[in-house]
């Protein structure tokens, strides 16, 4: 009796988490799915499937080229961040004195509280010809004219690093406060130096932290479309890029959702991988 | 029933609700309000606050940008949710035909007022009957800072295609006109563009890219003209530096000598629209000199009124910043934008696609 009261318990509690996913991620796959194959000819939607829009991504080489893209821009940004975000999490967590961390760690999530396009902006006027950078430079004499560093891959790697290194430094800084003292120590007494016993103790400890974080950063970057809108001066066009072509310019939805899809399938890939290599099934 | 049940019921019912209301693209619709789909300088309240104030009513706007976007939006709302529609005037045909839009009384509207080249009744008309009206229009040509560009170099397009200003250009982001001032550039007319000279095109396109700084929509090319990123804006006008004049005389615009491409925006009344008695009201405001003139000046981007009784509102300096007393020989050296048809215009994107991905 008391088991099946818990099952239904379970349930229950299941419940709104199932009915949300249900809603606002399955039903709108599906709907995405099926537009996807699908097609828009002139102002009308053909209601009849075919893979047109999937065999149209492969001949085109700007829509494979986008995805190459944003696949690069990706990697580079979630390696950078990692890079950034360890030392930054582990410097709040191991330095910074426990009454101070609060602080420090709002004043680590502060560039969240501002406008995702605010900030992409605010970046775009640091990195152009009349901005900070640029004066500096004159200023200390290093350059002799104006230098920009906006409109290109590197100014959008920079605004999204700016903003996934915080989120990154959260999920590694939750990571690395659970460690008990203990650990180091009793590597210590084995004989284990720091360098022993971050590679062999901290490091693999923490990779959970990393792996969640550098997984939330590879997702939110590969779908964003602000930031290499502004920063990167379609120097070169990566996937959401395409697909916002697609809907403002043809409103050709079901082109746009086979795109989707295929972000899709390519963020399962990295999840699968990422799962069944550091078993993130025990996180 | 058991709270259990009870639980899972209510549960369903707030998040029905709640998608319902989460889901819904137009705000409710009150007795005395007004819902538009507008470009930005229609959002200015200098423009909107007249006519609120004189209907006793509330103007709702939405704001959007490429008829692309515009017409998703209206697939996704109920009949009715829309009345007053700003849209370019390239593509008023493809939303006639899709039946979106209700015939306008054109005895009601000053159209004699309107500039005559911008009428547009090939257009705005289908057999005999009218549903859009062109509001405002100008051009698609060359910005540029003056204190950086040799103002005679801007005359001619080729320019911008030799080394002289290598890295200092900007790009609008916008096929229709751009692919329009390549012909131009070809020695062709935009009417002329067909498929077998777009591999030509693509050409050129990728010879521009080379000289190019940054391609950008509005806010971005704009921001990089003002900012120095970019000493030249090909595809900008007076919508893109009229605004900043005030802040930056340096910047200026001008009609290459191979010509410039018209763009135009026109005013249309949905034809599922619940309040066409209002809705009309709202295109015969904006259509008045007054409503044409803060229309013009708008804080978003400023644009010649279509209603040439517009200019006994407009201040000498506003004028001057339109270069009204050249509008004559610029309206007589445009083209309007070319409208290809839906395979041509597929074909057209591709190219541009490629010239972004170059």
């Amino acid at each position: 009796m008391q088991g099946q009261s818990g099952k239904s318990r379970g349930w229950a509690l299941l419940t709104p988490a199932l009915l949300w996913t249900l809603l606002f991620f399955m039903m709108p796959l599906l709907i995405m799915g099926t537009y996807s194959f699908w097609e828009r000819a002139g102002m009308k939607l053909v209601r009849s499937a075919s893979l047109a829009n999937y065999e149209k991504f492969f001949d085109k080489t700007y829509f494979v080229g986008s995805l190459v893209n944003s696949i690069e821009v990706t990697v580079i940004v979630t390696v950078v961040s990692v890079l950034l975000a360890y030392p930054l999490a582990w410097i709040l967590a191991e330095r910074v004195p426990r009454r101070w961390q609060r602080m420090a760690l709002i004043l680590a999530i502060l560039p969240f509280w501002t406008s995702y396009v605010v900030r992409s902006y605010s970046w775009l006027l640091v990195l152009s010809e009349g901005g900070i950078i640029s004066n500096f430079l004159l200023d200390v004499g290093i350059t002799a004219d104006p230098v920009s560093f906006a409109n290109n891959r590197g100014a959008t790697v920079i605004g999204f690093v700016h903003f996934f290194v915080m989120l990154l430094t959260l999920t590694i800084y939750a990571n690395l406060v659970q460690l008990p003292p203990s650990y180091r120590k009793a590597a210590a007494d084995l004989g284990a130096g720091p360098v022993q016993s971050f590679v062999h103790i901290i490091l693999p400890l923490t990779l959970p932290g990393i792996m969640v974080g550098a997984f939330l950063t590879f997702v939110l970057c590969i779908g964003d479309y602000i930031t290499p809108q502004i920063l990167g001066g379609n120097r070169e066009l990566l996937l959401p890029q395409t697909m916002m072509l697609q809907i403002s310019r043809r409103s050709d939805f079901p082109m746009a959702s086979a795109l989707a899809m295929i972000l899709m399938l390519v963020i399962s890939v990295v999840y699968i991988a990422c799962a069944r290599w550091l078993k993130l099934d025990r996180v | 029933m058991s709270i259990l049940n009870k639980i899972r019921i209510s549960g369903i019912c707030c998040l029905t609700v709640f998608s319902a209301a989460a889901f819904s693209v137009t705000p409710v619709q009150a007795a005395d309000e007004l819902n538009a789909l507008v470009w930005c300088d229609h959002t200015d309240p200098a423009l909107i606050q007249p006519f609120e104030e004189k209907h006793g009513v509330r103007v709702n706007l939405k704001e959007y940008e490429g008829t692309g976007t515009a017409l998703a939006i209206v697939e996704q709302s109920q009949p009715g949710d829309w009345d007053v529609f700003v849209i370019d005037g390239v593509d008023v045909p493809r939303v006639v035909d899709a039946g979106l839009l209700a015939e306008l009384p054109a005895n009601e509207l000053p159209l004699d007022d309107v500039f005559e080249q911008v009428q547009m009744r090939d257009v705005t008309m289908r057999d005999g009957k009218m549903y859009a009206i062109m509001e405002k229009f100008g051009y698609n040509v060359v910005s540029y800072n003056k204190t950086k560009v040799d103002p005679a170099d801007m005359r001619d397009l080729n320019t911008l295609w030799s080394d002289k200003y290598k890295g200092r250009i900007a790009v609008y982001d916008y096929y229709i006109p751009l692919m329009d001032l390549v012909a131009l550039k070809m020695g062709m007319k935009p009417s002329d563009i067909t498929a077998d000279v777009l591999p030509k095109m693509k050409e050129a396109l990728f010879q521009l890219k080379e000289n190019s700084v940054m391609v950008g929509e509005v806010v971005s090319s704009t921001t990089a003209l003002a900012t120095g990123e970019a000493d030249i804006l090909i595809g900008g006008g007076e919508w893109a530096v009229a605004v900043m004049q005030s802040e930056n005389p340096d910047l200026d615009w001008v009609l290459p000598d191979q010509g410039g491409i018209l763009w135009s925006q026109s005013l249309a009344v949905f034809a599922d629209s619940k309040r066409k008695d209002l809705a009309l009201e709202f295109v015969k405001y904006v259509m008045s000199p007054e409503g044409q003139a803060r229309l013009a000046t708008s804080s978003c981007f400023w644009g010649m009124p279509a209603n040439r009784k517009a200019g006994d509102v407009l201040t000498a300096e506003q004028k001057q910043a339109l270069r009204w007393d050249e509008q004559a020989t610029f309206l007589k050296n445009s083209h309007r934008y070319f409208i290809p048809d839906a395979d041509l215009d597929a074909k057209m994107l591709d190219t541009w696609t490629e010239f972004l991905q170059h």
